[in-house]
């Protein structure tokens, strides 16, 4: 629907006003989609009663989910503050590995011969889930918080270090250009044209990926990289579902903080 | 007069930040500093094992060598199709819930406080706790199996999805809408007619970015039972089947770049 | 008069067998500005962006000083490019940057890039550029973001910035093109002042006729690649103008 169909609008009838412009292919698309779902409800051994009985054991899960428990309340506290550990030495490191990586994989600044193998690094990074890259590197350094670091730091690299890139390569070339000009060294055409241009972003990416890596410490931890994540997997194990339920608020609640704080960050550097 | 004489030789030195602003940006610098160095210091790096881990890998990259071909038909490819299933019903699912909470989450199509501060808390929350806690958490409720794992997806993008739609939503030209309200439109139509067709675009492509995520994290659902090649995968770690292991990394490798593509093609066609 | 910059039998062509530049000889003295006229496309902004070597050229020299630019890479080329302040159209300022930092931007060639990191420039340099706002009548906007300034504030700028670098030769590409003609006469103003008290050459790229006529010592006339007026403005004839625009129908 396009601006003149504002103006149209009060003509068209009641009851049939229709929100996309080609109805018959969004119904034909709307069908294939609905077939397909009901197909792969089918491959996924999904049926009604077994939805019901879910239902029935989700209320009973609910219930001994309430009211949630804090009397392992040091244990919990031991684990947010390794899982807080592992974000921050994974957002530090993996921020400062990506800086160079992108500036390399950036096509506007570098030449083929550096942008194709930074870019290859970040492609892998971001191809394998933190999940599998802990899996490796636990396998590699032994289980704990060292793996769930080396693990985020990959992360982080394949996500910042892409994001960098891209917004590298979509900044102003006449401001690159002027300072080139003047006669300036690569690193400080860096520090006076590139940065200026992306430094509000990249704040944007770091807390983002702070805050990420935060969850995703989490998640590594399920499979015994560090952090909260072996408490929460523990207590699941153990049934001890108040438990669960008090460890997910806190990380909700750690998650919003978390947010504020972010936000507080970029106001510092008025972006 | 002999103010402006008091202040010419003060304007001659230049600072590129006032006081408040210096002692901000140091304090951040320390912040930081602090943080690293607490981090550094209590998540003990044994030294010896983060040295050695090159040389662990290079032991585990031998024992891939070769993948175990074989066992992709056997068993892989059947887990391979159950992933898809995972993601694409769970993104379908996310998308049926996370339309009216956007809606709810937009402050200017819901003017009205409480449900927004309901609809935002109701996303953050979704956000926050991982796909793989989601699946702990329905693994629990429906037991294993790929249900439990698309449930868990779409619980997990719900928060994505309804965030980035409710921000786009927001930022919905005022004008376009004003003109809508001065025609007599209701609510609903003002919503089909105004803000639809100017956040179609974003939404589409909040799907597309959410599956292809979620084709990669329902990869991994499955070291907690959740279903896919994550099961599999489990499996053979389990049973220290190394050259099974490289068959399943390869087909996630391969996943991953087929969904780039996939991606980039709708993007350019639907965008 | 001693020749500052000499270019000889100058070509560039940015696909093969398609030449823009077709053989440019011109000898840049020690003063005097000179205005580069000729219609859109004729080579103006290649030929002023290959003397510091933004573009390369494909054959010929560019000798300045006795350095021969057309050849030189690296740390030679940043060194030539020091010495040679350049104004573009559009500004080209860094927007986020203060007024003042795009100032000291001049001097990046001189400071390490640790210190330009730090913002740590040699004092001289800072009072010359707290000196050059005075010139350009924006002391009070040194804090302020490039971003805030209106086109004719952010071209002196963008002079001051090409001043800082204490030129040996002044290039300005179009410098008056975004401007209001007010403006645009004060910018002229400012590009010939400076030239005259720094004892530089100044080459402008313009398209203003008159403007040209006005301040220029001397111009140079380009039609298709080539030179076809070189000379003092009270000799640019109507017919030179043809010549070097084609048709007539515009001079009336
Ligand atoms: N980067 C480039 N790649 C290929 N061709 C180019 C490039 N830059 C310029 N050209 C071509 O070279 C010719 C001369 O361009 P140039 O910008 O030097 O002209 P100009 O005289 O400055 O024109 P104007 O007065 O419009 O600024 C034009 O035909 C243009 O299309
Ligand atoms: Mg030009």
């Amino acid at each position: 629907m396009t601006q003149p169909g504002a103006q149209a609008f009060p003509r068209i009838p009641a009851g049939r006003r229709q929100p996309f412009h080609s109805s018959w292919q969004v119904k034909l698309l709307a069908l294939l989609v609905a077939a397909y779902a009901v197909y792969a409800l089918g491959q996924l051994d999904f049926s009604y009663d077994r939805f019901i009985r879910g239902l029935d054991n989700g209320a009973r899960f609910l219930s001994r989910m309430f009211p949630p428990s804090y009397k392992n309340w040091d244990q919990l506290l031991t684990g947010f503050i390794e899982s807080m550990e592992i974000a921050v030495l994974a957002t530090f490191f993996g921020v400062l590995l990506s800086l160079p990586i992108a500036i390399l994989g950036a096509r506007n600044l570098m030449p083929a011969w550096a942008t194709w193998p930074a870019r290859l690094i970040v492609t892998l990074c971001r191809a394998f889930n933190p999940v599998i890259v802990a899996i490796v590197f636990i396998k590699a350094v032994g289980f704990g918080a060292l793996a769930g670091v080396l693990a985020l730091v990959v992360a982080s690299i394949g996500f910042v270090g892409k994001l960098f890139m891209e917004a590298i390569e979509e900044i102003s070339m006449k401001q690159i250009e002027a300072v080139r000009a003047t006669g300036a060294p690569f690193l400080s055409v860096v520090t006076y044209g590139v940065l200026p241009q992306v430094i509000g972003r990249l704040v944007g990416f770091c807390t983002y990926q702070l805050d990420a890596n935060l969850r995703n410490s989490t998640m590594v931890g399920i499979v015994g990289a560090g952090g909260i994540g072996g408490a929460l997997f523990a207590a699941f194990q153990r049934f001890e579902y108040d438990f669960v339920l008090a460890i997910l608020i806190t990380i909700i609640a750690v998650v919003l903080l978390g947010e504020f704080a972010s936000n507080y960050v970029k106001r510092i550097f008025h972006v | 007069m002999s103010e402006s004489v008091a202040l010419a030789p003060m304007s001659k030195v230049w600072q590129r930040h006032t006081l408040r602003q210096k002692m901000a940006r140091t304090a951040l610098w320390l912040v930081i500093a602090i943080a690293v160095m607490l981090s550094l210091r209590s998540i003990n790096v044994i030294w010896e094992f983060l040295w050695d881990a090159p040389e662990q890998m290079m032991d585990m990259g031998r024992r891939m060598w070769p993948p175990d071909m074989a066992y992709y038909p056997k068993t892989v490819h059947a887990a391979l199709m159950e992933t898809f299933h995972i993601a694409t019903l769970g993104t379908l699912f996310s998308m049926v819930f996370a339309l009216p909470l956007s809606i709810l989450a937009a402050h200017n199509i819901t003017p009205h406080k409480g449900l927004n501060l309901f609809a935002k808390t109701m996303l953050v929350s979704s956000r926050s706790v991982n796909s793989l806690v989601w699946a702990l958490l329905f693994v629990a409720v429906f037991g294993p199996g790929p249900l439990a794992g698309a449930v868990a997806i779409a619980f997990r993008s719900i928060g994505f999805v309804g965030k980035l739609l409710g921000e786009a939503l927001e930022e919905v030209h005022f004008g376009a809408i004003e003109a809508l309200k001065a025609a007599g439109a209701t609510q609903t139509s003002q919503i089909l007619y105004g803000y639809w067709p100017a956040v179609k675009p974003a939404f589409w492509s909040i799907m597309l970015l959410r599956w292809d995520i979620n084709i990669r994290e329902s990869s991994v659902l499955g070291l907690v039972g959740a279903g896919g090649l994550g099961m599999v995968m489990n499996a053979a770690i389990d049973t220290f089947q190394w050259n099974r292991v490289a068959v399943i990394l390869l087909t996630i490798f391969a996943v991953v770049v087929i969904g780039e593509v996939v991606v980039t093609f709708f993007r350019r066609r639907l965008i | 008069m001693a020749v500052v910059l000499s270019i000889k039998g100058l070509t560039k062509s940015y696909k093969p067998g398609v030449p823009v530049l077709k053989g440019i000889d011109l000898d840049f003295e020690e003063r005097g500005l000179t205005a580069i006229i000729g219609s859109s496309g004729t080579g103006k902004s290649t030929l002023i962006r290959i003397i510091n070597r933004l573009i390369d050229p494909s054959d010929g020299s560019i000798l300045f000083k006795g350095l021969e630019l057309s050849s030189i890479e690296g740390r030679h080329l940043r060194e030539a490019r020091r010495r040679i302040g350049m104004v573009f159209q559009e500004y080209n300022l860094v927007e986020r940057l203060s007024v003042m930092e795009n100032l000291l931007t001049g001097r990046l060639g001189y400071v390490s890039p640790m210190n330009a990191w730090r913002r740590k420039f040699p004092p001289e340099d800072v009072a010359h550029a707290l000196e050059l706002l005075d010139v350009i009548g924006l002391a009070d906007f040194a804090h302020q973001r490039a971003d805030s300034l209106s086109g004719g504030q952010r071209q002196r700028v963008g002079i001051a910035r090409a001043l800082m670098q204490r030129p040996e030769i002044l290039l300005a590409d179009e410098p008056t093109s975004s401007l209001d003609p007010k403006t645009s006469v004060e910018i002229m103003e400012l590009l010939k002042s400076q030239g005259v008290n720094n004892g530089i050459p100044v080459v402008v790229n313009i398209h203003d006729v008159e403007l040209a006529r006005r301040f220029a010592d001397r111009i140079v006339g380009m039609t298709g690649g080539r030179v076809v007026f070189d000379g003092p403005p009270d000799q640019l004839s109507d017919d030179h103008l043809k010549l070097i625009y084609g048709g007539e129908g515009w001079l009336q």
